[in-house]
């Protein structure tokens, strides 16, 4: 080893040298660097603009005029609790309960099968047999069910086959799920919203099960436990927090949605409907506004729960 | 329970999982039937007839050339975009301890998280407080929003699997911040920005409640779609676009999956 | 000789927790020394000061009597091999050893001839072409060796160097880093929880515990005279007599340090003690005894008649293999 060699190096110089070597002795500023452009983005244009759709659910609109008044008031909060916008309320969440369950129950087989039979390239099957729905074009899947469910559509037409033709028109006949066809009815709305969000719900129980350690399950039929006894008190437990996770986006995600049961439905409101109506031709900002915080109080109380339940860890 | 690993599935179980996969999956192929259709005045099951007369119609509409311009373009730019501010995050979160990394992550989260519509009308309504005019630059400002979040959970997984030490080693071996991250960082995190920007430019090609708040008068594809499916008035090209869309969603999602597949998931429940 | 590394009451602390408190030290060019101690107790971070991946909170740091505080690591002309080897899974071999030389701007082909040569002195000629992924751990050591030398460091520092590898070959590797040492000449600073490993390579030891260095010396130095409990008890084993026992024997009230291998079954005379038990190590056979309540552990040398558990037996020692400690911590 040459002993002229020099043990502290110069820095190399130019721009971006001296630049590193700054960033280097500031961690702090070399952090605040990083943060600042996403924080600003997001704090400014996300963030700002919400907090300021908030604050105008505390104005109201003049009913003669039709302007929004700038002054502080909880009017539009009572008018959100009239009975024709309560009942936009309990009918969304009613459907969004409805579809987290069904989404639950139809979920759970296909990920259970994945997480503890499926094996090598079956693996990968069953996981992208739920990721390309998950990703692929949200209208063109609502667009898929509209040609389905259409009078004229396949599902008449697979009942007509089957003979089963009255079958169907019994059910449409049930008031309320019922309709003209199941395109305009809320079993329609019903069967899309479980259709487009299903793969929301299968990753999360999907991942939950795979966490499951074989010796658990062993343990439980080591103990006596029969295989229904092991689901019920072992593995159903143990999968929870996955489902609750999985549950976050299905509730959350029809509470939102507007564009469904515009599309397939009867011609009564869902909340994303009021909303989108309220915003834009009756120009009622305050309204939609205030109808906005419904689902942003629901979810908070419901992600609430769910954190309680250890669901976070799934996601 | 106890053979669970190498047993067999009970039968029951198997039929309800690929009934699931079925149900999930034939919606979308009867998309393709469609396309080749006769029939062009109602959704006709089955089909009259099969033609490919309806491609070259498609082909030879500039409105729909027009949409899918706008929704590249837009795409493009969001993600390019999304880009830089979600690894920059990514980075920040990882390898730093900081006060408040959990309210950097909630605040990515966030504008998934909370239905589009609300992403939506705040922006709107933020826009016309500050008498802000609806452009192409509206949309991308939604997209690029709820777009960071796929690119932060991709660069995120990834960063936890990259060993903390392949950057302190290249910094013993004489390379600076810049040279470390040129030569280690990006060629270790690069497939997982390009699979998370792929999965971007889908959800952004792809967005239509968010844009519907944002766009004013300008036609993105899914806007398009969306006119044609409140109003059908010309169902065989609807048809042949709902398919070409399909295809084209389908290559980038499975791109994203082979990139990222050994280790860290496509962080899809992001979406 | 020139002092290489040295530490001048250097303190790094994270928050409340002091991982290095207070620390003097001197390392000679040329020197292979060992920071030996049990995980959390500092070793690692000393070495990552010098290194410069951490920075003292208090104290001053020389490299070849430059400062180093403030310098970054890039800007060090020292080198690690790192404990989980670090090895770029993008880049091939040859290119890994080649890294140093790349960021220098060293040209193409020059970097290349060295990278090979770097290789070939840690025994894998030839393997440039290889991805890190292909090869076995050993190796992977060795690459990781290789792409430090290249650079030839002034320091080179090796944290747990060994610790991932096999026994047979860490023995194997002990030896080739002993002999590549002595051929370059290049100061050597290891880290290890290992004592048998600080023992049979260092040429001086520094027993570190909670932040603080307990004894500096030469291996025989710190395994005969243990100057505290946690030096004796974590440098091999040893019997810890306290001075109540201590004070019979020699005259002295100290804490004392008795290494098996010092105690033998007397053939005549002796102290009387009782046989707890006993286990075959191979080459020794490891007894347990009591002794007026002492408990006492002893080493036989293979093919010595082991007494049979319970019987009473006699054992002996050469006094001045009782050593007295300065500490009693």
């Amino acid at each position: 080893m040459t002993a002229a060699e020099p043990v502290i190096l110069p820095g190399r110089g130019g721009l971006f040298g001296t630049l590193s070597d700054v960033l280097w002795r500031n961690p702090r500023l070399t952090l605040l660097l990083m943060l600042a452009p996403p924080l600003l983005w997001l704090g400014i244009i996300y963030l700002g603009s919400l907090f300021a759709l908030l604050a105008q659910s505390f104005f109201s609109i003049d009913e003669f005029s039709g302007l929004i008044r700038y002054e502080w008031t909880l009017k539009t909060y009572a008018e959100l609790l009239r009975p024709s916008n309560l009942d936009i309320i309990v009918r969304t969440v009613t459907m969004a309960a409805a579809v987290t369950l069904a989404s639950a129950v139809v979920a759970f087989p296909i990920a259970y099968y994945a997480a503890r039979y499926a094996r090598g390239k079956w693996k990968a099957f069953f996981y992208l047999g739920a990721m390309l729905p998950l990703w692929s074009s949200y209208l063109v899947k609502i667009y898929a069910w509209k040609l389905i469910l259409a009078k004229e559509g396949i599902l008449t037409w697979i009942f007509a086959k089957l003979h089963l033709t009255p079958v169907l028109e019994a059910w449409l006949s049930i008031p309320v799920i019922g309709g003209n066809s199941l395109s305009v009815s809320y079993t329609g709305t019903f069967i899309v919203f479980v259709y487009v969000w299903l793969p929301y719900m299968i990753l999360p129980t999907q991942a939950a099960l795979e966490r499951v350690p074989d010796s658990m399950l062993e343990a439980s039929s080591d103990l006596g436990g029969s295989p229904a006894q092991t689901f019920r008190h072992v593995l159903l437990p143990l999968a929870l927090p996955g489902i609750i996770a999985g549950s976050i986006f299905t509730f959350s995600l029809t509470l939102g949605d507007y564009i469904i049961p515009q599309i397939i439905g009867s011609s009564r409101l869902f909340i994303g409907q009021a909303v989108y109506a309220h915003q834009g031709t009756a120009g009622n900002i305050p309204l939609a506004a205030a109808f906005t915080v419904v689902p942003i109080v629901i979810m908070g109380l419901y992600l609430w729960m769910a954190k309680r339940q250890g669901a976070f860890d799934a996601l | 329970m106890r053979s669970d690993r190498n047993g067999k599935a009970p039968l029951g179980l198997k039929i309800a999982a690929a009934g699931g996969l079925l149900f999930l999956h034939l919606p979308i192929l009867l998309i393709f039937v469609y396309a080749f259709t006769t029939e062009d005045k109602s959704y006709q099951w089955p089909p009259p007839g099969l033609t490919l007369k309806w491609l070259a119609v498609t082909w030879n509409r500039p409105d729909v050339w027009q949409a899918l311009g706008l929704s590249v373009r837009v795409a493009a730019i969001s993600t390019a975009l999304a880009l830089v501010l979600g690894t920059l995050c990514a980075a920040a979160v990882s390898r730093t301890k900081f006060f408040g990394r959990e309210t950097v992550s909630l605040l990515v989260i966030l504008p998934i998280a909370l239905p589009g519509i609300i992403t939506g009308i705040a922006l709107r309504s933020a826009f016309s407080l500050a008498d802000i005019p609806y452009s192409f630059w509206t949309i991308v400002l939604g997209h690029a929003t709820f777009c960071v979040v796929v690119v932060y959970n991709n660069a995120v997984a990834r960063f936890r699997r990259t060993s903390g030490s392949l950057i302190e080693a290249s910094m013993d071996l004489g390379a600076d911040g810049f040279q470390t991250f040129r030569h280690v960082v990006l060629p270790n995190i690069g497939t997982a920005l390009l699979a998370g920007g792929m999965l971007a430019f889908a959800l952004s090609f792809d967005e239509v409640i968010v844009t519907t708040f944002t766009a004013g008068q300008q036609t993105t594809l899914p806007i398009w779609m969306l006119e044609e499916l409140v109003r059908p008035r010309q169902r065989p090209v609807t048809n042949v676009v709902a398919m070409v869309v399909v295809l084209v969603t389908f290559l980038p999602i499975l791109a994203a999956y082979y990139l990222t597949r050994d280790g860290d998931r496509i962080a899809g429940s992001g979406k | 000789m020139q002092t290489a590394v040295a530490f001048s009451q250097v303190s790094r602390h994270f928050g409340p927790v002091r991982a290095v408190d207070g620390v003097d030290l001197k390392i000679a060019e040329g020197e292979f020394f060992a920071m030996l101690g049990p995980s959390g107790s500092g070793k690692t971070t000393c070495l990552r000061l010098i290194a410069g991946f951490e920075q003292p909170t208090a104290g001053h740091i020389e490299i070849f009597g430059e400062t180093a505080e403030g310098v970054p690591p890039y800007r060090r002309n020292v080198n690690t091999v790192f404990q989980d080897y670090a090895l770029f899974p993008h880049l091939s071999v040859a290119d890994n050893v080649a890294y140093g030389p790349m960021i220098r701007g060293v040209a193409k082909a020059e970097r290349m001839k060295a990278a090979e040569e770097a290789l070939a002195l840690v025994q894998l000629p030839g393997y440039g072409a290889r991805q890190p992924g292909q090869l076995s751990g050993g190796q992977r050591q060795r690459v990781a060796l290789a792409r430090a030398l290249v650079n030839k460091p002034k320091v080179l520092l090796l944290d747990e160097p060994l610790g991932a590898l096999d026994l047979k070959l860490r023995e194997q590797m002990q030896e080739e880093l002993k002999t590549l040492q002595r051929s370059l000449g290049i100061t050597f600073v290891f880290v290890t929880h290992d004592q048998g490993e600080a023992l049979s390579m260092a040429d001086r030891v520094a027993v570190f515990n909670e932040g603080k260095i307990m004894q500096v010396g030469a291996p025989e130095e710190i395994y005969r005279a243990p100057r505290s409990r946690f030096v004796a008890d974590f440098v091999g084993s040893s019997n810890i007599l306290p001075p109540e026992t201590v004070e019979r024997f020699a005259g002295k009230r100290a804490w004392a340090s008795l290494r098996p291998e010092s105690i033998r079954l007397a053939t005549a005379g002796g102290h009387a003690a009782t046989v707890l038990g006993h286990s075959y190590l191979g080459a020794a056979t490891r007894l347990s005894v009591d002794m007026d309540g002492q408990r006492l552990t002893l080493l036989l040398p293979a093919g010595a008649t082991v007494p049979a558990t319970g019987s009473q037996a006699a054992i002996e020692w050469n006094g001045d293999d009782l050593h007295l400690m300065e500490d009693g911590q």
